[in-house]
């Protein structure tokens, strides 16, 4: 994998200690996003891709062992002490999530949440940090923002909260942004709005986004690179074309035939569901879905194997590829 | 759509208003809703009618409005040619067994403490219908693709495309000719909402009801549907055959929907022209004279803002309500 990465993981691992025991959210992923491209996380809900990410973000509460590595600009973040943490934390990297009201705070109003933003991490007067926040809410699309720096959170319908969200996130010029379902909850034709300032926002300042979701539509609209996740691992990452255009992974494929599509009759769902991650399979976490499982699936996790353009980690990748079994 | 020949039930200039009672000063002040503004539609026997819209826009409302499970404003709801709407209740009892409605989440609407099987029979012993209910649960439980000793356990211990499945059941329980599904595979991974979508479309093969599919996913509702509504702050704006209405939109806010949608193909969402929509859906309390759509819509005119635009027939099987139609 490539080096000049502005965020990058390595063999990620956390660790819930439950009442019902531990929990393998995640079992060992490596992650690179490169600056200024939109990396896309897709999967099956539970496969850890939020986890992961609060993991990078130290945002996970105390019953999480977390090992590996996580460096942003090759500064470790795993292990580091909370003060450099706090520090890197809203300034060089920065995250959105799907519900904006958890981010703001109710009886502030927004303006001033947001210069509370900036002057958190960069040495700058009230005044001038107020006209910054003016400028962002202008960037994120928030019309007479003037006006509605002075308003607060609830004055604000769903797709507006997520911009002023956004528009926080990205005061201090973050390196990389974590957007984790920063769209689902929002209707289509305000998801699309999201979407572009996202791509703005990318696009003007060069922000390296992760862009977390459950809508491989999403992930074709903006993603350049995609992850694929599946009961806590990446089970295939690669250029969105290469992901569409022949995904190697069982779950990769059976994700993209389960979709409506035009024209065809019958949907093609995926047998079963997901692995309980209190008990994982010790071996391909979707060899009990999968219908190419042979008996050395359950053997071991197979790891992240290259293909071409593609990593895919399935023993059998190699054949479906090449297209030999279906 | 005049055609009364075919149609399971019909609804006709259904308005529902919610008032809400709020205080400002010492005045209290009465603000009304708008949730349903004069809708008609047929539904056609062993059809599946989809209906779609942003939320907000009245598709709950119209759905709990057919089932009586609140009481219309005014408007007529006819099943099987007689008006639910002006029946007793000792009447209404008899043909709510002929009707269902199935919600998105199915935890909420299962009890937590009953098993799945005193669920699934809850509407037999509240219609008091006599015989074995014991076999007739096992049957439903087989219809639904879930094994007959499932019913002795809990709710907690199925997965959520189980849990639906149960849902379900208990909606097939008596032998229903027209089941409301409102967002019923939302809550889904879209691995597992295929294959509930699947059991939709069998059991409708098999038993031959009508549904009408509540989806804010338009590409389910044009999978499995067979004529579609659209609905915007409370009125349908199109209607008709579903591949009429999906190929060529006629009314500028389902063209603008559609094209909103994200289709999981890189190269198409690259490369196809969206119509973005400016801000959000105005509130229904005060809705926009004339056409409500007109303050996002890029074709209003004065004309739009003074005059109500009414449905009128663009193709065979196809209506939509603009001054200024594709
Ligand atoms: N705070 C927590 N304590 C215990 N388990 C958790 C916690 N947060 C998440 N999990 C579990 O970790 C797994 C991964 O969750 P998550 O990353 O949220 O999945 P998703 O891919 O849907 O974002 C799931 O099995 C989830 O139940
Ligand atoms: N019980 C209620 N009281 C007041 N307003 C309601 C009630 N139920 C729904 N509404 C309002 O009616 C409108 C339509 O709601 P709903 O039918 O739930 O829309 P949809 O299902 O399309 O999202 C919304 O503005 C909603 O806030
Ligand atoms: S009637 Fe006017 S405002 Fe309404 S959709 Fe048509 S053109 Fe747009
Ligand atoms: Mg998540
Ligand atoms: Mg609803």
């Amino acid at each position: 994998m490539m080096s000049n990465s502005v965020l990058q993981i390595r063999d990620l691992r956390v660790t819930f200690n439950t009442q019902l025991g531990e929990l393998k959210a995640v079992r060992g992923i490596d992650v690179d996003v490169e600056p200024g491209q939109i990396l896309g996380v897709v999967g099956e809900s539970g496969s850890g891709k939020s986890v992961s990410f609060l993991a990078a973000m130290g945002l996970l509460p105390k019953s999480a062992t977390i090992s590996g590595s996580v460096k942003l600009d090759g500064e470790e973040l795993i292990g580091a002490k909370r003060k450099a943490i706090r520090s890197v934390r809203g300034k060089s990297l920065a995250m959105v999530f799907q519900d904006p009201l958890s981010a703001l705070n109710p009886v502030h109003r927004v303006g001033d949440q947001i210069v509370e933003m900036i002057q958190s991490h960069q040495d700058i007067n009230t005044h001038d940090a107020e006209k910054k926040a003016v400028e962002l809410l202008e960037i994120v699309g928030i019309p007479q923002p003037d006006e509605r720096a002075r308003q607060y959170p609830h004055e604000f319908s769903g797709g507006m909260r997520q911009r002023v969200v956004i528009a926080m996130a990205i005061a201090n010029n973050p390196k990389v942004l974590i957007a984790d379902e920063p769209t689902t909850a929002l209707d289509v034709t305000v998801q699309a709005q999201i979407l572009e300032v996202i791509q703005r926002v990318q696009q003007t300042f060069g922000t390296a986004v992760v862009l977390i979701t459950h809508d491989l539509g999403v992930i074709a609209r903006v993603a350049d690179s995609v992850n694929v996740m599946y009961a806590g691992r990446n089970v295939e990452s690669g250029s969105v074309q290469s992901i569409f255009d022949h995904p190697s992974h069982p779950y990769t494929r059976g994700l993209l035939s389960s979709l409506p599509h035009e024209g065809i009759e019958r949907l093609q769902p995926i047998a079963g569901f997901p692995p309980n991650m209190l008990a994982p399979p010790s071996g391909c976490g979707f060899a009990p879905r999968c219908q190419h499982a042979t008996e050395s699936c359950n053997v071991s996790l197979p790891p992240l194997t290259p293909y071409d353009d593609l990593f895919t980690s399935c023993i059998c990748a190699d054949e479906l590829r090449i297209g030999r079994v279906s | 759509m005049n055609s009364q020949t075919d149609a399971l039930l019909s609804v006709r200039n259904l308005v529902k208003n919610f008032e809400l009672r709020a205080s400002s000063g010492i005045r209290k002040t009465k603000r009304i809703v708008q949730a349903v503004a004069e809708v008609s539609f047929d539904v056609k026997v062993g059809q599946t009618l989809g209906l779609v819209g942003e939320s907000g826009s009245g598709k709950t409302t119209v759905g709990r409005s057919i089932l009586q499970l609140i009481q219309p404003t005014s408007g007529e709801v006819i099943f099987e040619g007689q008006d639910l709407t002006k029946m007793s209740f000792e009447q209404l009892r008899e043909v709510r067994k002929q009707m269902q409605i199935v919600f998105q989440d199915p935890f909420a609407s299962l009890d937590p403490k009953m098993t799945v099987g005193s669920s699934i029979s809850e509407p037999l012993v509240v219609q008091g219908v006599s015989g074995n209910h014991e076999e007739k649960v096992a049957e439903l439980l087989d219809l639904v693709g879930l094994a007959s000793d499932h019913a002795k356990r809990f709710p907690h211990e199925f997965s959520g495309g189980q849990r639906q499945r149960v849902g379900i059941a208990r909606a097939l329980a008596l032998d229903q000719k027209l089941i409301v599904l409102d967002e019923p595979v939302s809550a889904l991974d879209v691995s597992i909402q295929a294959g509930v979508v699947n059991l939709f479309a069998d059991l409708q093969k098999r038993l031959g009801m009508s549904y009408i599919f509540i989806a804010h996913d338009l590409s389910v509702v044009r999978h499995i549907a067979d004529q579609v509504a659209v609905m915007y702050l409370g009125k349908i704006v199109e209607i008709g055959d579903k591949d009429a209405v999906y190929r060529n939109p006629t009314h500028p806010y389902t063209k603008a929907l559609l094209s909103a949608v994200p289709l999981p193909d890189p190269k198409v969402e690259r490369s196809r022209h969206r119509i973005m929509l400016e801000g959000d859906v105005p509130s229904p309390v005060n809705p926009p004279t004339g056409c409500r759509f007109r303050t996002r819509c890029w074709k209003a005119t004065d004309l739009c803002a003074s005059e109500e635009p009414q449905l009128v027939v663009r193709s065979a099987g196809q209506q939509s309500a603009c001054h200024f139609p594709e």
